[in-house]
């Protein structure tokens, strides 16, 4: 059996008055930035040791993609060709909603691990433990974006927007994922388990989802629930990506999208600091 | 130098859980450059005590400053002064040792090339390097206790938690850790630590509380706390029942002291000043003609302290699934 020598510093540490002194009252601007970073980092390194966080973001866009193209289209637009300029950016604000709402069951398992105890007791910015993952987590939602519309382009589908109506539609996916992952973060730091963010996330995605304008164009639907998908910020953002990719037009619905993703932001993220906070 | 104030001071820290009352108004002032110990069963509001003065957990009532920091105005510069190793070892499983220093270090602000010179001088002192680089998942628990005050002393704080520190390991990693948190103090470290173990806070602490049910019901040096049950304990099984009174007569006559008894029948405790003093008992109970089945010496236990200090015993054993004091752990796991 070898044995373990722990070997002390011995080198002292000064007054503890100095420290004192030396501590900041809060953490600046220039530190929450770089610890979300660091934040980040620790996230992309466990996502590369469970490679099954890639599996919904891999397998979601190439399966629906090609099933709701090819069940749906000659129903809708009587033919599957007509039906992707519809489809591909509904599938795109559909599979964006469905990858960013895994942030809020990983942040609840997350919490309840012991490193979660370090985080609070260190002197980080409280919305360091939370940003970070959400920063890493677009390296997920830019995977399903680029396939989704990679599969788009192998079913026959030529965006009338050309590259740059593309690239903008792939972007405004990405934030629009990146915001909405902020309600899912707070329901995280709010939920008692996993389980219960996981069901409460069902809930929320399914009807944001399909009470849109996604899949089928909302004038066919009965005058109550156009009145819903209307204000769905879903809808915004399914018709301005159809606006960038379909034309390449940054249109007013671009704008609402954007509106949109701003005020979901600003609303849940100081949300879950605070319930984050009280978590301790 | 000469109005500063103490690493800790705290005053009727109250903490309550729905309406389990888990700490109630307890005081504590920690000295620098000490070891302060605090001593208690399960649940007896150790760790809540703890969690308070690290931010970890509001205080419902009272008053806590550290280093004369306010905790509960100034939870981020109290931060900068303390680090934490809790009972349940903190570092992320998702990452190798080497990685997980290297986060902490880069979280407090330590520039990335500096963060890995830490991580490399800690990995070394705590004797880690050899596993540097494998996952925590195939650490041992001594090893994961290591890297866990690793991961507390990269900022170098000037006080440092430690919750149970050796709760869980066998006796020889036991005395590393022990041989660690005295390396800390030499260097100037101020050192506030909880246990169940009378032997740990003795081998380490400079003064003790003993807390009892979120109370605190003593305080005072190791040498203090043991005058109140002698040095050492003789345990005695009687062959016969009968002889109960007899052999109590004994006891009293040859060391002024009442033996204690235990539940079981037959048997006795009797605290001794020194262990050289169990022989006389035993000549003694053969004059009297008491005959013994089993005899042991061994040092004090909590539970004989707690006998001695509250009159009750820790309760550790008798109901620990329906004690509401049981709440606590379950809470603290929930979190």
């Amino acid at each position: 059996m070898s044995t373990i020598t722990i070997t002390t510093t011995r080198d002292p540490i000064g007054d503890p008055m100095d420290v004192v002194a030396r501590a900041h009252a809060r953490p600046s601007l220039q530190d929450t930035v770089s610890q979300t970073v660091t934040m980040a980092w620790r996230a992309t390194k466990k996502m590369r040791r469970n490679p099954e966080q890639f599996f919904d973001v891999t397998l979601q866009p190439l399966l629906f993609t090609a099933m709701f193209t090819y069940i749906f289209g000659g129903a809708v637009s009587g033919s599957v060709a007509n039906y992707m300029p519809i489809i591909i950016p509904g599938i795109l604000a559909q599979t964006a909603l469905t990858t960013c709402m895994a942030m809020g069951t990983q942040l609840r398992e997350d919490m309840d691990k012991g490193v979660f105890d370090r985080f609070k007791s260190l002197p980080i910015s409280r919305i360091a433990p939370l940003a970070g993952p959400a920063l890493a987590d677009v390296i997920r939602y830019a995977i399903a974006a680029t396939l989704t519309i990679l599969v788009g382009l192998a079913m026959g589908y030529r965006p009338g927007g050309g590259v740059g109506g593309t690239v903008a539609g792939w972007a405004l996916t990405i934030v629009a994922a990146w915001s909405l992952a902020w309600i899912f973060t707070w329901l995280g730091t709010v939920a008692r388990s996993a389980q219960a963010v996981q069901g409460i996330s069902m809930l929320i995605m399914f009807p944001l989802s399909f009470m849109s304008n996604a899949f089928v164009q909302e004038d066919t639907m009965p005058g109550w629930l156009q009145t819903f998908v209307k204000v769905n910020p879903v809808s915004h953002v399914v018709t301005a990506v159809r606006d960038l990719l379909n034309h390449g037009q940054v249109t007013g619905e671009v704008g609402w999208a954007l509106l949109g993703c701003v005020v979901v932001v600003a609303v849940f993220a100081p949300l879950s600091v605070r319930s984050y906070k009280r978590h301790l | 130098m000469t109005q500063s104030p103490p690493a800790v001071r705290a005053t009727g820290l109250v903490k309550t859980f729905g309406d389990f009352t888990a700490v109630d108004g307890i005081d504590l002032e920690v000295r620098r450059g000490e070891i302060f110990g605090v001593l208690g069963p399960n649940g007896a509001g150790k760790t809540t005590v703890l969690r308070m003065l690290a931010t970890l957990l509001s205080i419902d009532e009272g008053h806590a400053e550290i280093f004369g920091v306010d905790v509960r105005r100034e939870p981020h510069r109290i931060r900068q002064l303390l680090g934490v190793t809790g009972q349940y070892a903190s570092v992320d499983e998702n990452l190798t040792a080497r990685e997980n220093l290297w986060l902490f270090g880069r979280l407090q602000g330590v520039s990335g090339k500096e963060a890995h010179a830490t991580a490399e001088r800690l990995l070394g002192q705590f004797a880690l390097d050899e596993a540097a680089d494998k996952p925590i998942s195939q650490f041992s628990g001594g090893m994961r206790r290591r890297l866990d005050l690793a991961a507390s002393l990269i900022s170098r704080p000037p006080l440092i938690f430690l919750d149970e520190p050796t709760t869980g390991l066998d006796p020889r990693t036991r005395g590393q850790m022990w041989d660690t948190i005295r390396g800390l103090v030499a260097d100037g470290c101020t050192v506030l630590l909880t246990t169940q173990y009378l032997d740990e806070a003795d081998q380490l602490a400079d003064r003790i509380a003993v807390i009892d049910r979120g109370r605190k019901v003593a305080e005072g040096t190791p040498d203090e706390l043991k005058a109140s049950v002698g040095n050492s304990t003789l345990q005695l099984q009687l062959a016969e029942d009968a002889d109960q009174a007899m052999a109590i007569e004994v006891v009293r006559r040859l060391l002024h002291e009442e033996p204690v008894l235990t539940p079981e029948s037959g048997r006795m405790n009797v605290a001794l000043d020194e262990a050289d003093r169990a022989a006389d008992v035993l000549i003694a109970l053969r004059q009297a003609g008491v005959s013994i089945t089993s005899v042991s010496v061994d040092k004090p236990t909590l539970d004989e302290v707690f006998l001695a200090i509250t009159g009750h015993d820790t309760g550790q054993d008798a109901d620990e699934t329906d004690d509401p004091r049981s709440d606590e752990l379950t809470l603290e796991v929930a979190r």
